[in-house]
């Protein structure tokens, strides 16, 4: 009982970042539970050799199911896949990634188990062979401390905030192909995927994330932020804040906060942002916060870790500057 | 057509949570509520569809205390036909939920189920499709728009880096995100309507919670931040001290 599953995360064949915080969270679960750590991968055909790669995390065993009906992300044929492997494995702990697929998924595993699920937890402990479980609730302002009172214990954790941890217990990939597996039963049809274009990464998991408000004016401004955000790399994405949304200056896929996405990068800027509730409620868990903004008084400055009072057309070609000086000298 | 919309009542966004005397409560003393935000955006997809069908009924139904009666009233408000309130505590374990509601949902026979991707008090984002599966119906989850050409609902959800198209037959489920539906104010008019519109009352049969609270907390204070400095200037220091203190760079 004390075996804890992770569920491995990829799109297109490719097996996403978060994948190996959630495997690296199993397996320090699993030690404090005495048990071992498995993964599971769910794909296409194929999909199989990018899956050892996550024993590097401290999978003992990884299963993979391929099979071309997964290719894509199918919110009924994954959901029978991993709860057939919880229930053949007997698992007394399943680690989802709080993506956009894990958060689809975990609830419909969760139903189907007949057990209950922690969203997007931040940290966790055990504590006398059990889980607990921390999450945020009311959008950060206060913390939940959970057991668990049905077996095995669910929870999905928030990208970002915990730490990928390599561990010697590197494991061998086994298939798993579950009994009745049955496309034509399940009433979902998924269509193309649609990539958003442009190739940059998502805000929501990017490690860097560079947002801007109203202060910015204007759409046409954007280029100073998307120059920022080159300077700082690959790992970097843009964000907004739901006025600017509101606006139409951007896209909604961009907006951070309550009525838009949940983010905990390494590094956030928040420029041109009054840094209102609601904005607060979706960045708040960040780990080094900077501000700009020409108003002293700006709630945004309570959060931030380091903040510059000014005006951001002039400041922040100066960042990006200094950003791109340091980056050269690496 | 008949439309159920799930709604859920929370805490108005910008209310100060204050921790009750237990340690695993709020204390509800001089909280606003309304209807949870996401939900919202539910109720007017809802009320959207039934326009541009031209004939059926939006049917309000929820799961929670006293108090929940005034939040379904503000639904009606916005144009729902009648309301029904499943009373009991709507906790943190969201299968308890979605239990109740299921079991609701199974004798009201709707085409569609609309729900708000996530309640804003406790941001599980679990009921939807919890619900969805123990009533085994087709789900689209955090759905930013949705169309429905005869009986074949076409979904589009958005996720890290692109978009989801689901394609399903009704009856169905969706989750709805901010997007196509900006939810429309009360009226007068239809504040006034809503006094008169049947809100009916039973218990909620959803079982025992089993995510039990420890306790809840206030979370870790940021240590007080720094104002670097001003204008351009600072941006040097700024820069050094994410790399050399932050080790953020
Ligand atoms: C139910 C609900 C949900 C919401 N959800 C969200 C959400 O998900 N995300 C979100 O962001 N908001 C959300 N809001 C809106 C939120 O309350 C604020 O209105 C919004 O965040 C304000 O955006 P802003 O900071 O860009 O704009 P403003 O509040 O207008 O702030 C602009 C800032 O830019 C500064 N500025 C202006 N010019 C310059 C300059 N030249 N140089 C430097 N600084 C400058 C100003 O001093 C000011 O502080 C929600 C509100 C409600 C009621
Ligand atoms: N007590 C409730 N009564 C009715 N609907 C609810 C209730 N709790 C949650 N929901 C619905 O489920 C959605 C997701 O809630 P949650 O899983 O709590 O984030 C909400 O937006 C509502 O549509």
């Amino acid at each position: 009982m004390g075996d804890v599953l992770a569920i491995v995360e990829q799109r297109e064949g490719k097996i996403r970042g978060v994948s190996s915080e959630v495997v690296s969270v199993a397996a320090r679960l699993a030690q404090g539970l005495g048990g071992a750590a498995h993964a599971i991968l769910v794909g296409g055909s194929g999909v199989s050799a990018g899956a050892t790669e996550m024993g590097r995390f401290g999978a003992e065993k990884i299963l993979v199911t391929e099979d071309d009906a997964l290719r894509d992300y199918h919110p009924q044929g994954y959901a029978q896949v991993v709860t057939d492997a919880v229930r053949e494995g007997g698992y007394g702990a399943v680690v989802f990634a709080a993506t956009a697929q894990g958060k689809d998924l975990a609830p419909r595993v969760a139903a189907l188990l007949d057990v209950p699920l922690a969203s997007d937890v931040t940290d966790f402990r055990v504590e006398d062979g059990g889980i607990v479980a921390v999450r945020p609730i009311f959008s950060g302002k206060a913390f939940a401390s959970l057991t668990f009172s049905a077996s095995p214990a669910m929870l999905s954790i928030r990208p970002n905030v915990f730490q990928a941890q390599e561990s010697a217990a590197g494991g061998g990939v086994e298939a798993f192909n579950p009994e009745g597996l049955d496309p034509s039963a399940w009433t979902v049809r998924v269509g193309e995927f649609q990539p958003s274009g442009g190739g940059s990464k998502d805000v929501a998991e990017a490690s860097m994330v560079v947002t801007g408000g109203r202060g910015m004016k204007g759409p046409e401004n954007w280029g100073l932020l998307e120059e920022l955000r080159d300077a700082l790399g690959e790992d970097a994405a843009l964000g907004a804040s739901r006025a600017v949304i509101d606006a139409g200056w951007r896209p909604h896929s961009e907006q951070v906060g309550q009525t838009g996405k949940t983010v905990a990068p390494k590094l956030y800027f928040a420029l041109g942002i009054s840094g209102a509730i609601q904005h607060l409620a979706g960045m708040r868990t960040s780990q080094t916060i900077v501000a700009v903004n020409k108003d002293r008084d700006a709630p945004i400055f309570q959060v931030a870790d380091y903040g510059i009072v000014g005006d951001l057309f002039e400041v922040l070609p100066r960042i990006t500057e200094e950003v791109r000086k340091l980056k050269a000298g690496d | 057509m008949k439309i159920v919309v799930c709604i859920k009542r929370t805490p108005d966004t910008e209310t100060k949570i204050r921790l009750g005397g237990d340690g695993v409560s709020i204390d509800p003393d001089g909280v606003k509520f309304i209807i949870s935000p996401y939900d919202e955006f539910a109720i007017e997809a809802g009320l959207q569809l039934k326009e541009a069908s031209g004939d059926g009924e939006v049917i309000l139904l929820s799961m929670g205390g006293d108090g929940t009666q005034e939040t379904l009233r503000q639904g009606l408000a916005m144009g729902a036909d009648r309301a029904i309130l499943l009373k009991g505590e709507a906790g943190l374990d969201g299968l308890v939920t979605a239990k109740a509601l299921a079991a609701e949902l199974k004798e009201m026979d709707a085409s569609l189920i609309l729900f708000g991707m996530k309640g804003a008090d406790m941001d599980q984002q679990q009921v939807g499709p919890m619900t969805a599966t123990l009533l085994g119906l087709p789900c689209a989850t955090a759905a930013s728009g949705f169309e429905l050409v005869g009986e074949t609902l076409t979904c589009r959800r958005g996720v890290e880096g692109g978009a989801e198209i689901l394609e399903m037959d009704l009856p169905a489920v969706v989750t709805i995100t901010k997007g196509k539906f900006e939810p429309r104010y009360a009226s007068l008019k239809g504040i006034m309507a809503a006094k008169r519109k049947p809100l009916e009352e039973k218990d909620a049969q959803g079982g025992e919670s089993r995510l039990i609270v420890q306790d809840l907390s206030y979370p870790p204070e940021r240590p007080a931040g720094r104002v670097v400095g001003e204008g351009p200037d600072a941006a040097p220091e700024l820069v050094r001290l994410l790399r050399e203190e932050a080790k953020a760079l």
